[in-house]
């Protein structure tokens, strides 16, 4: 009796020793990107696009690459939105839930989910030098576009699922046609798709590896999307490899940027879900 | 009448057409990588590629081994690391916590779901790599600059906590009630209960979570960049450094056109990373699906 009681005992000790481990990790990197961040983030930092000598340590701002940054996740969720919607209530709605193509695309989706965004870049990056396309806002926005369709199509299709089956039923027994009934859904699941865009959103914000070949990198703001454009996280992780003790700083006071946008994104897109599940 | 169903068959065959276009991405990704990859795969076999551990892309020899092994171990490292830590707080969030704590607790870890990697890249920069120059590696080696294996364990680790804790505490929580009870009442402490009853009935879900922490970790780039060292030779203690094949491919890319075969060579570790990330997508779907079956 003993042994087992000294067994739990050892047990919930490792797991508060756990939870503690996790959660000051969590929170020491919040805390280094505020420490650190705070101290050289100023008005300049996000309206202004980098000076001559910006990356010595002279004046100017990151503004090229928030907006840039903006460019391609907007443009790519746009697009992916575009696709997967589609896509989504086409498996769930128009086909039955035995299909062999639904079943399959359902495997395709969730091992294209698990595909790092550095082959999606460099599967982009091919494609572009075939098309003759050089690196630019098209190129980052094709790449993004490709790394948020599965992560899209997976959100949609647990939304979809989890949509009460006894509408199906009721809109079919109406004599509707499948694509009536596709629009009852679309109505069902505005939340969710909302909740879609925002993550995929903030995913293209952040990611780095799918856009340091496609986008290219440039001072300036793009006007059309044929010129490269700046990222907020590559122009991140430039500064950080300065000797430059300026330069570090607003490497950090750009990383403070980019987590309050990430940070902003994902609050929205869980009180949304919650509300729903209420 | 008619023009009901016309709509209904045209938009359905768009949406065929959709759907069918970006599934066959997984077959596009690969055709694509492997046509680009062809003029160094005509020179040398895949044995060769692999197991060779010379890079000199100069001198014309592309040895992948280094690469490959250091891909190993950092993903290797961050998994030892993260999956009992993870667990533990899961089991703790969902069995022992009080609701209050949790309903704080995971709402904060699902936000720190969304923070892109080069903000733990930095992290680990200014944080884990003084700790492990200073503090741990010194016990150990004489000279380490902190760039290591562990540097990047540590900080993908980190990276896939959220992820590992929010699934595990989904699938703990789908577990019926009753058999909590059931076991509880026959006297089993709660660790009892967690362990032979609990434990067993989410080992599916508990795995799937592993897979996907182990794949995002994988393929991750900018982190794993910014900590791991980039030293072209295979790792043989934890405090060595590392060149995993995703920071292989982003630190070279700019600067490949010139050198006859380097820009092949580098499409082949994307091949590499996406033939990899598919067969233990398979093998991991395969095993879920033996498990659930002898669970039903």
């Amino acid at each position: 009796m003993r042994r087992r009681k000294l067994e739990e005992w050892i047990a919930k000790a490792l797991m508060l020793f756990s939870t503690a481990f996790v959660g000051i990790c969590l929170f020491l990197i919040i805390g280094t990107v505020v420490v650190k961040g705070l101290p050289y983030l100023d008005w300049d930092m996000v309206t202004k696009i980098p000076d001559g000598g910006y990356y010595f340590g002279r004046s100017g701002g990151m503004l090229n690459a928030i907006i840039g940054s903006l460019y391609v996740a907007g443009g790519a969720t746009v697009l992916g939105m575009c696709i997967s919607i589609p896509v989504a209530l086409y498996l769930n709605v128009y086909l039955k839930k035995s299909n062999a193509f639904a079943r399959f695309a359902k495997l395709a989706f969730d091992v294209l989910f698990g595909v790092p965004s550095i082959v999606y870049g460099a599967f982009a990056f091919s494609l572009m030098v075939y098309l003759g396309v050089r690196a630019s806002l098209l190129g980052g926005i094709i790449a993004v576009t490709l790394l948020v369709i599965p992560i899209m199509v997976r959100t949609l299709d647990e939304v979809i699922t989890n949509v009460p089956k006894d509408l199906k039923e009721a809109t079919l027994a109406m004599g509707a046609t499948r694509w009536e009934m596709a629009k009852v859904y679309l109505l069902q699941i505005k939340t969710g798709i909302l909740t879609a865009v925002l993550l995929a959103f903030g995913r293209g914000v952040g990611d780095v590896a799918a856009v340091m070949f496609t986008a290219g990198f440039s001072d300036n703001i793009p006007v059309s999307l044929h010129e490269p454009a700046a990222t907020l996280p590559l122009a991140i992780f430039f500064q950080l490899g300065s000797p430059i003790p300026e330069v570090q700083g607003r490497a950090y006071a750009s990383a403070l940027i980019l987590t309050v946008c990430i940070l902003i994104i994902v609050s929205v897109s869980t009180i949304l879900t919650n509300k729903k599940r209420k | 009448m008619k023009i009901r169903l016309l709509k209904d068959k045209v938009i359905g065959t768009g949406m065929l057409a959709l759907s069918v276009l970006s599934v066959s991405l997984v077959l596009l990704i690969g055709i694509g990588l492997y046509l680009r990859s062809l003029p160094i795969l005509q020179q040398y076999s895949v044995w060769e590629l692999v197991t060779s551990s010379s890079w000199r892309p100069m001198k014309g020899e592309f040895g992948f081994f280094p690469f490959i092994m250091g891909t190993l171990w950092v993903t290797g490292m961050s998994i030892l690391i993260a999956v009992p830590l993870c667990l533990f707080t899961a089991i703790y969030l969902s069995e022992y916590a009080p609701a209050s704590f949790k309903r704080f607790f995971l709402p904060l870890v699902n936000m720190l779901a969304g923070i892109p990697p080069v903000i733990y890249g930095v992290w680990g920069v200014f944080f884990i790599i003084p700790i492990v120059q200073r503090y741990i590696a010194p016990h150990f080696v004489e000279f380490s600059t902190g760039y290591t294996v562990l540097a990047g364990g540590i900080v993908l680790a980190v990276m896939i906590f959220p992820l590992i804790v929010s699934i595990v505490v989904e699938v703990l929580s789908t577990i019926p009630k009753e058999l909590r009870e059931a076991s509880l009442s026959l006297g089993a402490t709660k660790w009892e209960t967690v362990k032979k009853v609990i434990l067993r009935k989410a080992f599916p879900g508990i795995f799937a979570a592993i897979v996907l922490a182990i794949s995002r970790a994988f393929g991750e780039t900018i982190a794993v960049l910014m900590v791991c060292g980039n030293v072209p030779i295979a790792p043989q203690s934890i405090f060595d450094p590392a060149y995993p094949l995703p920071a292989l491919l982003a630190n070279n890319f700019g600067e490949m056109m010139s050198v006859p075969l380097y820009d092949s060579a580098l499409m082949f570790s994307a091949f590499a990373l996406l033939i990899i990330i598919l067969i233990f997508n398979i093998i991991s779907r395969a095993i879920l699906q033996k498990i659930e079956i002898r669970n039903a």
